[in-house]
């Protein structure tokens, strides 16, 4: 069910057809045999049914397009592309992300044409106009068109220059898929294939650019925890929450081993660092292990690298972790008098958690309510009234 | 395709004696090896913004006065126009350019149909 859930994002139609399926198999095994595998033949011929029930649904496009491209990622060999610069999608994503064009652009072009996301999804997720998204999509063909953008992977010479575009773009459609920013579903599996796969291609392709390991490994890492990242109601689970015996062991030990693999370059870099961070979480058996220390040493690091008030405030939790919530919140309560992160959920929320750790009720609950006002998705929202909930409960 | 390359700097940036007295010789060889490639079919260095005229008709008015039309930081002081394969090899030809290390040039693709 979780993986048909997944894949369809819809819980009506994943029953069904896992229904279905159950009555294909009462009526077909007794006259076949049990086959080797029931699991497995059960969830194919549910998927296969989930397909063909979205392929029928016009009204349901978005979710046609996401039919497609999970349907490409699973028909694939697990071994990846050999094909190297023949594919088209490479050609693709490095004329999409030329510098030509304006980096909104980059991104925009980017999931229109190899995500297969619509106008109105990429506009809900950089939040502007579904009017302005096309115009912009619009204008970057133009460009590419009047200006003549060469339709190719580029020159050896220019490669590594350019990578460095495609890795954010990669970045953010991973990111789309693993946290819509708008909209009740939280995890959009198909998405983050796609990604996984373009990124994948990318280290084949470039086997020496550790920030192309950097990211993958990083992609991996978080992966492996989208099963359970939500729950049975599409509900946030926390990471100290989460059910750590059904993080993919699998993928994450490829994630570590890409990094790696990285790290050996010796030539660090932001996603490097944050699949590092990724790695402490994914490798500790329960949150009580986690490395806070190390954890926030390498927030130091990005910060560094990548000098951002959302890092910062990362940091400030790790702090937090490693050295009490009074220590965290002091940095917290830094970030919010710089006004940086105004109107960014998270900055309320983590600052309502430190409050309620330091028995500071009332505040926290205050801290809560603001940041229930900028939260952008339902299930945000959910999970921030339930804590307000628990708050009043707990009188 | 044909790029306009408009050579801009900002005029009133110092360069020391040693970089002004290069600029014509890089410039000169800037041309000769883009000539030579066939990628540079003509071009000229423009006397300085302070000698720009604005032109408008409004209204049955001519309007005549000193320019230049758009009071920018950096003004134009030169152009080339280029025949390329493509956008990359114009942005190369560009970058090769003396006035690229210190000014900025555009290049603005031509109309066609």
């Amino acid at each position: 069910m979780a993986a048909l859930i997944g894949m369809t994002g819809d819980w009506d139609l994943a029953e069904e057809c896992a229904q279905d399926a159950f009555a294909q198999a009462l009526k077909t095994w007794p006259r076949d045999g049990v086959p080797r595998r029931p699991g497995a033949w059960l969830t194919t011929v549910a998927r296969n049914r989930a397909l063909d029930r979205l392929r029928r649904g016009a009204a349901e496009a978005a979710k046609l397009r996401e039919a497609a491209t999970l349907s490409r990622a699973h028909d694939d060999a697990p071994g990846g592309d050999d094909s190297g610069i023949r594919d088209d999608r490479l050609r693709l994503i490095f004329t999409c992300c030329h510098p030509a064009l304006p980096l909104e652009a980059r991104v925009a072009l980017t999931l229109r044409t190899l995500a297969g996301l619509t106008t109105a999804e990429i506009a809900r997720a950089f939040m502007v106009g579904e009017e302005t998204m096309a115009k912009r999509l619009v204008r970057a063909k133009g460009k590419i068109r009047d200006a003549r953008i060469p339709y190719r992977v580029p020159p050896a010479h220019l490669l590594p220059e350019r990578t460095a575009g495609v890795l954010g773009v990669l970045y953010l459609l991973f990111n789309e898929g693993y946290s819509a920013s708008a909209g009740a579903d939280l995890v959009r599996q198909g998405l983050c294939a796609e990604a996984i796969r373009l990124a994948r291609a990318l280290t084949e392709l470039m086997p020496d650019e550790p920030e192309a390991l950097g990211l993958l490994a990083l992609m991996y890492l978080h992966d492996a925890r989208r099963a359970t990242r939500v729950d049975g109601s599409g509900d946030l689970v926390r990471l100290e929450d989460q059910d750590r015996t059904r993080w993919d062991r699998a993928e994450i030990e490829e994630g570590t081993r890409v990094l790696d693999a990285a790290l050996r370059r010796s030539r660090p870099g932001p996603y490097q660092v944050q699949a590092a961070i990724a790695a402490c979480h994914a490798t500790a058996a329960v949150p009580a292990d986690t490395d806070w220390a190390q954890i926030a040493q390498l927030y130091g690091r990005l910060a560094a690298l990548l000098p951002s008030p959302v890092v910062e405030l990362n940091r400030a939790v790790a702090v937090a972790m490693a050295d009490g919530p009074a220590a965290g919140l002091a940095l917290v309560e830094a970030l919010g008098a710089a006004g940086a992160l105004s109107g960014y959920h998270l900055l309320p929320a983590t600052r309502a958690d430190l409050l309620l750790r330091l028995g500071r009720r009332d505040e926290a609950a205050a801290s809560f309510a603001a940041a229930l006002d900028l939260a952008a998705t339902d299930a945000e929202r959910r999970y921030l009234t339930r804590r307000l909930a628990e708050l009043s409960d707990r009188q | 395709m044909k790029y306009m390359m408009l050579v801009c700097a900002d005029e009133s940036i110092e360069l020391s004696d040693e970089e002004q007295a290069q600029i014509g010789p890089a410039t000169d060889a800037w041309v000769t090896e883009m000539d030579g490639r066939g990628v540079r079919l003509e071009g000229h260095q423009l006397r300085s913004a302070a000698d720009a005229t604005t032109v408008k008709v409004r209204g049955g008015d001519l309007l005549i006065a000193d320019g230049p039309f758009a009071e920018t930081k950096e003004q134009i002081a030169g152009f080339d126009l280029l025949e390329c394969a493509d956008l990359d090899e114009a942005i190369e030809v560009a970058s090769k350019h003396p006035v690229a290390r210190f000014g900025v040039l555009e290049l603005r693709p031509f109309w066609t149909d």
